[in-house]
């Protein structure tokens, strides 16, 4: 690896001030701290530091992806070839529609990024290498190329550099993508037809188990298959196992929040209990027994990937578990009652999102009205 | 009278190279140094020429906002040098240093019947009330001020902290003395807090509230203490003193005379024999770390490797530290450093590295990075390690900004820039915690006083 070293010695001059090509200095210290942790020392503060970094972190939330991913690019497969392939066949067949997803989604987000780093000189951040797996796996499989490029697009520069970068944006950026291609595209983005790959031209079934509910029908989907993820489906949301797996990576490096995915248990808990009480004989999605409101659509892999995300969320600790509460009560909420949504995840969560520096700001005040009460104390 | 308090937050660092109970002396220096920058907040006044005699105990300079608050010579010589820098700011005051001490006598006969003023005078005298720091802000006491409690902290829990019974063995009189001074100072109550885990001559001390603390890194701030103690309000003073300062003082009530010795560590894994050391006051550090480093670029730093300032070779030990850490500059890369779960000789709060598994390994950390500055993005990871009932990030956010009424009502007084020591350590986005709350405070002393 000295080798690499002297070759970026040699040309790195050109890209610090005063060098030849100083204006793409931030593009190229983005690769150049992707190849190595710099060599910087401390200068003020403390003289040893955690050998944490935002890279280190966010590779270990594309770990905790990963288990998701691969079966998703399985599942895409399954759910078209149908029984009796193998696994490579299925995994293939997923792989060739999965990946170009993948590489559109981080080259023109990292594009931008690095755009903007150049534009505005400064370092390119490292959030997008989350977000930018994040997209491929919340979108239906069918998603034309273009249009998930303009979600991406709408995204990175609306959602996010427009507010500064990463750590400044107030609402997940991810989701933004989400919610513009719904918005944008709906007929691409919902109904029964876009989340089983070719399942038009090829005839196969793609109705979601909360697409059969939205009808007023129980779905004949087994508890089995809805926790292992044999079910149409986003690519990343079916299989709440694998979705576990990955929360358990994210929870036992301490990365995400325990707070927040427990609350939005308790709150999801809660109210589907709340409606299963309740009951309708309109709307099937009432009799959906509370603990299978858990196993499918989007409430596992949202309460794990994107619920935590520390930008956006609530930031203090009490302010997690009200914020995570209320994620868990507005994805049922939205998801039972509203007829033109049949997922209220990425809503919940966008919604929560916006309140999040509010409840952050009455946790804060609390500790500011005890300190007020005690030196009222001390002076009476 | 004792009372146990439990510090649940923190972390505790584990470093290579603590010092061995061996006491050494060391062969005294030829030039020994003042430097006023140990001293936050206070511009000296010179009251010496270069060739000036003094003696020990004879002022040199003096603080430019309050002439009573006097700074003295640690040896008698003759003034060689005041070294300035940018904007003729004094950075240095050179004593060469004669072959033997005389000592300025301060005449105290019978110290248990000084008044409160008389204390202050001698005090401010003699050089001692530099060592009397005032909380909020972390500047040097203000002798105007009368204090609502004085706090001492003998429960060192920083990195590679000296051990207080060592360096103050056989000193408990002098501690006593100083103990029954100081709690001349305030109508309140003098508050001593000591290790839970084991007892020392510190649980003697008469006089005081006294204190068992257990718990992490920072559990042995002297602040953290005061918030579960006798937390600060808006314009509230408390006064701080170390423990080996509190000796300092005590000797100059039982002697009449500004005793300058005092032990100090020396570690860190850069360090070839760590161990203490019988010195005296602005000692050069090349005479302490003479031949006893190992080869490398090291870097040598006044206090624990959390809150310490870097000094060279040529520079003196620091006004209010009994540490000298040494440890390896870090300036090297690191071929895909960020990868997860590699890299294990790294030491890190969360469990993106194997470090984990093995909780009770002492770690030669360098001076690297580990990494980019970045905006905040982490969230939780401050307030893990603050035991102070603030909220870190928004105290730090506010600081930041400059924001004088966000800040006092989230704490300011209540904090002071060691307390953010481990914050500086653990933040994922290198967020420079120490320095924002120094900025934050000065804005304060500033702008409310």
């Amino acid at each position: 690896m000295d080798f690499l070293r002297k070759q970026i010695d040699k040309i790195k001059p050109h890209f610090e001030k005063g060098g030849k090509y100083e204006k793409f200095g931030p593009a190229f210290g983005g690769i150049e701290t992707f190849l190595y942790v710099p060599n910087h020392t401390t200068k003020v503060g403390a003289h040893i530091r955690d050998g944490i970094d935002l890279k280190r972190v966010m590779m270990v939330v594309v770990i905790a992806l990963l288990p998701a991913l691969i079966f998703g690019t399985w599942n895409i497969g399954y759910q078209n070839l149908g029984e009796g392939h193998s696994f490579w066949e299925y995994f293939s067949f997923g792989g060739v529609r999965i990946l170009p997803m993948i590489i559109i989604s981080y080259g023109v987000g990292l594009g931008i990024e690095f755009a903007y780093a150049i534009f505005r000189g400064h370092a390119v951040n490292e959030g997008y290498l989350v977000t930018g797996l994040l997209i491929p796996l919340i979108m239906p499989i069918d998603l034309p190329l273009w249009m998930l490029t303009i979600s991406v697009i709408f995204a990175v520069i609306i959602g996010k550099e427009a507010f500064g970068g990463t750590g400044m944006n107030i609402l997940n950026p991810a989701l933004i993508a989400r919610a513009f291609a719904l918005f944008s595209y709906a007929p691409f983005m919902s109904g029964n037809t876009v989340w089983v790959a070719d399942s038009v031209a090829d005839g196969v079934s793609g109705e979601t188990v909360l697409g059969v509910l939205a009808g007023n029908k129980m779905p004949d989907t087994s508890v089995f298959d809805m926790f292992m993820g044999y079910m149409p489906g986003s690519v990343g949301e079916t299989s709440v196992l694998m979705i576990l797996i990955g929360a358990a990576i994210l929870l036992f490096t301490g990365i995400a929040s325990w707070r927040i995915m427990v609350a939005s248990v308790i709150g999801a808990s809660l109210t589907g209990l709340l409606f299963n009480a309740i009951g309708s004989d309109t709307n099937a999605l009432f009799n959906f027994p509370w603990w299978q409101h858990m196993l499918v659509g989007g409430f596992a892999f949202g309460m794990v990937f994107m619920a935590t995300d520390p930008v956006t969320a609530a930031q203090t600790t009490k302010g997690k578990w009200i914020y995570g509460f209320l994620v868990g009560v507005f994805a049922i909420l939205i998801r039972i009652v509203n007829p033109t949504l049949p997922e209220g995840v990425m809503m919940a969560i966008l919604l929560m999102n916006v309140f999040a520096p509010t409840i952050d700001h009455y946790v804060i005040e609390s500790n500011v009205k005890r300190r007020k009460k005690r030196l009222q104390k001390v002076k009476a | 009278m004792s009372k146990d308090i439990r510090i649940k937050n923190g972390l505790k660092i584990k470093l290579k190279g603590g010092a061995e109970k061996n006491l050494s002396s060391v062969s005294r220096s030829k030039i020994f140094a003042i430097y006023p920058t140990d001293f936050h907040g206070t511009l000296p006044k010179m009251a010496v020429k270069v060739g000036d005699k003094v003696n020990v105990g004879e002022t040199v300079f003096f603080a430019k906002h309050n002439d009573r608050i006097k700074f003295t010579s640690p040896v008698s010589g003759e003034i060689k040098e005041i070294v300035r820098g940018a904007k003729r700011k004094i950075l240095s005051i050179k004593i060469t240093a004669d072959k033997s001490d005389t000592y300025k006598d301060f005449n105290i006969k019978s110290p248990e019947n000084l008044s409160n003023d008389q204390v202050k005078e001698l005090l401010l005298n003699s050089g001692c009330w530099a060592y009397i720091k005032q909380r909020p802000y972390d500047v040097i006491a203000n002798p105007d001020d009368s204090p609502k409690s004085i706090f001492i902290s003998a429960y060192a829990t920083a990195p590679l902290a000296a051990s207080l019974q060592f360096t103050l063995s056989g000193k408990e009189k002098e501690f006593q003395a100083g103990v029954d001074a100081l709690s001349k100072l305030t109508d309140g109550k003098v508050h001593l807090s000591v290790d839970g885990n084991e007892s020392s001559f510190f649980n003697g001390t008469k006089g005081v509230v006294i204190h068992k603390i257990t718990g992490k890194h920072p559990a042995g701030n002297v602040g953290v203490q005061i918030s579960k103690i006798d937390p600060v309000n808006s314009g509230d003073r408390v006064w701080v003193v170390n423990p080996q300062d509190v000796v300092a003082i005590g000797s100059l009530m039982l002697t009449g005379k500004y005793d300058p010795t005092r032990v100090i560590a020396l570690a860190g894994s850069m360090v070839e024999h760590p161990q203490y050391y019988k010195v005296i006051e602005g000692t050069q550090i090349s005479d302490i770390v003479n031949g006893n480093l190992k080869t490398g670029k090291a870097r040598i730093i006044n206090g624990n490797p959390l809150t310490g300032a870097v000094v060279g070779e040529n520079g003196a030990i620091g006004f209010y530290d009994n540490l000298i850490s040494v440890i390896p500059e870090g300036d090297h890369y690191d071929f895909f450093g960020w990868m997860p779960f590699v890299g294990n000789h790294k030491l890190s709060m969360s469990r993106t590295f194997f470090s984990w598994l093995t909780p009770n390994k002492e770690y030669d950390l360098d001076t690297n990075f580990n990494g980019e500055d970045r905006a905040f993005v982490i969230t939780g990871e401050m307030e893990k390690v603050m035991p102070i009932d603030i909220y870190p990030m928004q105290l730090l956010k506010a600081a930041m900004i400059g924001d004088i009424e966000k800040m006092e009502n989230l704490g300011i007084y209540e904090v002071a820039p060691e307390d953010f020591a481990l914050i500086d350590f653990v933040s994922t986005s290198k967020i420079e915690a120490q320095d924002i709350i120094r900025q934050g405070l000065d804005l304060m002393i500033k702008e409310v006083g």
